[in-house]
């Protein structure tokens, strides 16, 4: 039996195998793998691109005080993007579960219908959730839109759900049980980690803070937007700095909601507030790729 | 000779409830080809996988009969040059062309004869947009952003007339004879021929015909006493290419859940069927339908199990946490719950739905009710299982000590939520339910979101259907204008919902809709009465040729733009109109309260009608004697249209 890392090194080296560049994790508080400039930013315009990597994605309404076997404050998410999609990324994706020790011939697999979209980020795809003997491990997206902007060349995003996938091939009843490395269970690596930021997330993150910071990253983000239009040498323009202020703005409102503080009117405008940082971001981007290296 | 013609379409899975729509169409546009190019056949079967959609025809001739058009030409007197002209466009010789005569002189002509083409021919050019037209409700490009739209990536198409491939190109994939069987219990590229391509996917572990997917899962089913749901199962045919049922189980103490919290995390998030026992209770077991042949390790049975242990532990949790909050006490938190953007909070809906309520004579249980309706949407249970809303307050209201009728109430007031199922089982509930959705309907309305077409983002048509069932079904006679206030757009929205439940669910005819509703339509249940009625009535031998009359009545009055006037008895002729004029008085002094018996006794009237229409000149020379006939006509018709207005009958005459 494979324990955690093993079973990551495993997926990575499946896709390493694949063409794919093996990232490290965005270090910026992200929900989603899918947020990282790696896929957020890639995905756009007609480079072709092949990454993998290893998201701890936050999420601080979904924390449960280390006290729910299924639910995590922080869980990781292993993110491939292909793009341009292959032919047989079906099989291709089917082949990295074999690789990990799933025997598909005696297990039930199934594609069920799942479009995912993020208004946040003006981004949505077609796709399904893959269904394991009744549990659903990765999800599978053909992307079509981003930041706004209709894809040139449509990359496929797998995000697979790691902890449950490994609970999963262990045959434990909660993630806290899976065996991360020999002596070391996801609880010894994790446990406080999930504890101490449900506390801070649902009770002592500062609200005046939180809008104060969420005020400052968006003005931080505009002042970048609003130079980009008169800078003269793009290829030097710090879009990528900008798009991490984008991330700042999405993580904070996550905290505000989880603290309760945004209330009905507020909550579509703060939506709005970052989706129209991100398509910015997205359209200058596109702008950028389209001109000579100097 | 004719030959067989076999399409598969292999596709990335295609979501279970798109296909037989896409069947249809494909049959259909297919049969249309085959009429367009004279190809005679006919279309055997569509059927398809969740992989592949499957068309099969018999009986195509091998090519089109050749074709004789006549083609005209220039006027014989245009000259040797123009002759010469619409011979070589005829690919023709000039001695060749023929001649007509015409009204407008002799012009030159030529029998064209168009060979007939062949079959595969035919079958390449068209079959490419055939298979791309096939409609989606949502499709998605993946060659490139100005490439073809489809459901989802299409992977390979056999095409085969008889022995050969008919070759052509759609999406970027090219026609063969190679198909593919299931993903990992069969082989990846299987050669198939037409006559034996069941058995060469059947081999590979592919289904393709969906009946018989159904029958292996009702045979493996049978002798278990499942909660019958035919939409499972239809779900669970086009989600599956080789079903094979697995019986699983779960530990008894996770009954003391409510039975629509399990029913709900087995049906609608794993997709399995529950098993009930003796006495028709719920059992610890399930039913999971997967694509395999078989689970001999018992590895399916067991990851199923465990993912349904883990979705009722976070439901038994749920229900734990949210008992540590009364409904009660989170009436204050709907403020923090978007009801719609534009209009508001749940809280501000809660108060104008319980004020609502309350101005609809609600009792106090059902004021209760209106207060603690929208407060599971706090709930964790109703944050994960959002098609539990309503139930869910209603369980927790019981839990909670709330008197059984307001949580009924409770539990019932997103009902009806559809053509089949029932309104509230309560008088409170009814109340709950007309007023949250009134309430919906107005605001809604009120901010401009109004259904268009087939949008409808806010279900507004099944609220206002909703509304109509209540009112009607339940009995209530509520003002219907007061109801929805003083919206116009609102008004006629409502109106349309009235008439579609009459006439759609309901059978009416749609004369007699609109007759019924021409006489008013602010009490709905006393429109369907007065419509039982005229429905009962219509048979009879006065009815129509009475509607006739009053219809030229209306017309009558209309051309005189009469609006109304005193009517004087002394101005009346005997004869014809002192009868009708007498026998009207008898009639309306007999009416009662009976729909039914009002309108035998109006339809009675009939002879007179006709009696008066035959020997009294209404556009009398005197003008006074004519003024008086019109107001008396005036007066007949408002009179005796308060039940149905007949001039909206549509006679035998007329259709």
């Amino acid at each position: 039996m494979l324990n955690y890392q093993q079973f990551l090194f495993q997926l990575k080296n499946y896709w390493a195998e694949r063409g794919c560049v093996i990232q490290e994790p965005h270090d910026v508080e992200v929900g989603a793998g899918t947020m990282c400039p790696e896929t957020f930013l890639r995905v756009l315009g007609p480079k072709p691109h092949r990454v993998a990597y290893v998201q701890p994605s936050r999420r601080p309404a979904d924390g449960r005080y280390a006290e729910n076997p299924n639910r995590l404050y922080k869980h990781q998410q292993l993110q491939v993007i292909l793009k341009p999609s292959p032919d047989d990324i079906i099989e291709q994706y089917l082949g990295s579960l074999e690789a990990i020790g799933i025997d598909l011939r005696k297990h039930d697999l199934k594609l069920e219908e799942d479009n995912w979209e993020s208004p946040t980020l003006g981004a949505w795809g077609i796709g399904w959730q893959v269904m394991l003997d009744g549990l659903e491990i990765t999800q599978f997206t053909y992307f079509q839109q981003c930041g706004g902007v209709d894809l040139e060349v449509v990359p496929v995003e797998l995000t697979y759900g790691l902890e449950r996938l490994a609970a999963f091939l262990q045959g434990v009843e909660s993630v806290y049980q899976i065996e991360w490395a020999p002596g070391f269970s996801y609880s010894d690596v994790r446990r406080a980690d999930e504890l101490q930021f449900s506390v801070y997330n649902f009770e002592m993150a500062d609200i005046g803070t939180l809008w104060q910071l969420l005020d400052l990253h968006e003005k931080e983000c505009q002042r970048l937007l609003a130079a980009w239009p008169k800078y003269p040498d793009k290829q030097r323009f710090p879009l990528l700095a900008a798009y991490d202020q984008v991330l700042k703005c999405s993580h904070v409102f996550n905290l505000l909601d989880s603290r309760g503080a945004i209330s009905v009117t507020e909550r579509v405008g703060v939506i709005g507030r970052v989706r129209k940082l991100a398509v910015g971001v997205a359209q200058a981007w596109v702008q950028q790729q389209q001109e000579p290296a100097a | 000779m004719s030959l067989p013609f076999l399409l598969e379409i292999g596709v990335e899975e295609i979501p279970d409830w798109m296909i037989r729509p896409a069947l249809e169409h494909l049959r259909q546009s297919f049969a249309k080809m085959l009429a367009e190019h004279r190809l005679g056949g006919e279309v055997a079967w569509v059927d398809a996988t969740p992989r592949r959609l499957v068309l099969r025809a018999e009986d195509l001739l091998p090519r089109q009969a050749d074709a004789e058009e006549m083609v005209s030409g220039p006027p014989k007197s245009a000259g040797a040059g123009a002759a010469a002209g619409f011979a070589k466009k005829m690919n023709a010789r000039v001695e060749d062309l023929g001649g007509t005569q015409t009204a407008k002189g002799e012009y030159y002509c030529y029998l064209r004869k168009q060979p007939g083409r062949a079959a595969g021919e035919l079958l390449s050019e068209s079959l490419p947009g055939l298979i791309l037209g096939i409609p989606w409700p949502k499709t998605m490009y993946w060659t490139s952003k100005a490439g073809a739209r489809f459901i989802r990536p299409i992977r390979w198409i056999v095409a085969l007339l008889a022995g050969e491939v008919v070759p052509f190109e759609a999406a970027g994939v090219r026609s063969s004879n190679v198909s593919s069987g299931h993903r990992r219990l069969g082989a990846a590229h299987i050669p198939v021929t037409v006559e034996h391509y069941q058995d060469q996917l059947g081999a590979n572990y592919v289904m393709v015909r969906a009946e018989e997917r159904r029958k292996r899962i009702e045979n493996c089913l049978a002798g278990s006493r499942i909660k019958p749901d035919p939409g499972l199962m239809d779900t669970l045919v086009y989600l599956t290419e080789y079903p094979t049922p697995i019986f699983g189980g779960f530990d008894p103490s996770y009954l003391s859940l409510p039975e629509e919290v399990l029913v709900t995390v087995m049906r609608h998030h794993q997709k399995y069927f529950s098993l009930l026992d003796d006495t028709g209770k719920l059992a610890p077991r399930f039913v999971a339908v997967t694509n395999t042949d078989g689970d001999p390790e018992g590895l399916i049975r067991a990851g199923n199990e465990r993912v349904l242990r883990a979705r009722f532990n976070d439901a038994r949790f749920f229900w734990d946490t949210d008992q540590h909050k009364k409904l009660a006490d989170r009436v204050e938190d709907l403020a923090h719950v978007t009801w719609q953007a534009k209009v508001g909070s749940y809280k501000e809906k809660t108060d104008r739905v319980v004020a609502l309520v309350k101005e609809l004579g609600g009792s106090a249980d059902a004021q209760h009710a209106a207060l603690l309706a929208k407060c599971d949407l706090t709930a964790e249970m109703v944050k994960e299982f959002t098609e539990l809303q309503g139930i869910v307050g209603g369980l927790y209201a019981r839990a909670q000590g709330e008197p059984e009728e307001v949580a009924l109430a409770i539990y019932d007031h997103y009902k009806p939520e559809s053509m089949d199922d029932e309104i509230p089982r309560t008088e409170a509930g009814r109340l709950v339910s007309l007023a949250d959705k009134l309430d919906t309907l107005r605001g809604c309305f009120g901010v401009g979101m109004i259904p268009s077409g087939s949008r409808d983002p806010f279900a507004l048509r099944r609220a206002a259907q909703g509304v109509v069932r209540i009112l009607v079904e339940g009995g209530l006679s509520l003002p219907v204008s007061r109801l929805l206030g003083e919206d116009a757009q609102l008004r006629e929205f409502f109106l349309d919902r009235v008439k579609y439940y009459f006439k759609d669910v309901r059978g009416f005819l749609y004369d007699e809709v609109n007759a019924v509703l021409a006489a008013g339509h602010d009490d709905l249940p006393d429109a369907a009465q007065r419509l039982a009625a005229v429905q009962a009535v219509r048979p009879t031998e006065n009815f129509e040729p009475l509607a006739a009359s009053f219809k030229r009545i209306r017309n009558i009055l209309e051309q005189a733009e009469f609006r109304g006037g005193p009517f004087d008895e002394a101005l009346v002729e005997a004869g014809p109109e002192a009868e009708l004029v007498r026998q009207s008085s008898a009639v309306r002094a007999g009416l009662g309260d009976g729909y039914r018996e009002n309108l035998e006794a109006i339809a009675s009237l009939r002879p007179q009608v006709d009696r008066f229409f035959d020997k009294v000149l209404v556009n009398a020379p005197d003008t006074r004697v004519r003024a008086n006939r019109l107001a008396m006509l005036h007066n007949l018709l408002a009179e005796f249209s308060s039940i149905a207005d007949f001039s909206e009958i549509v006679t035998s005459k007329e259709s």
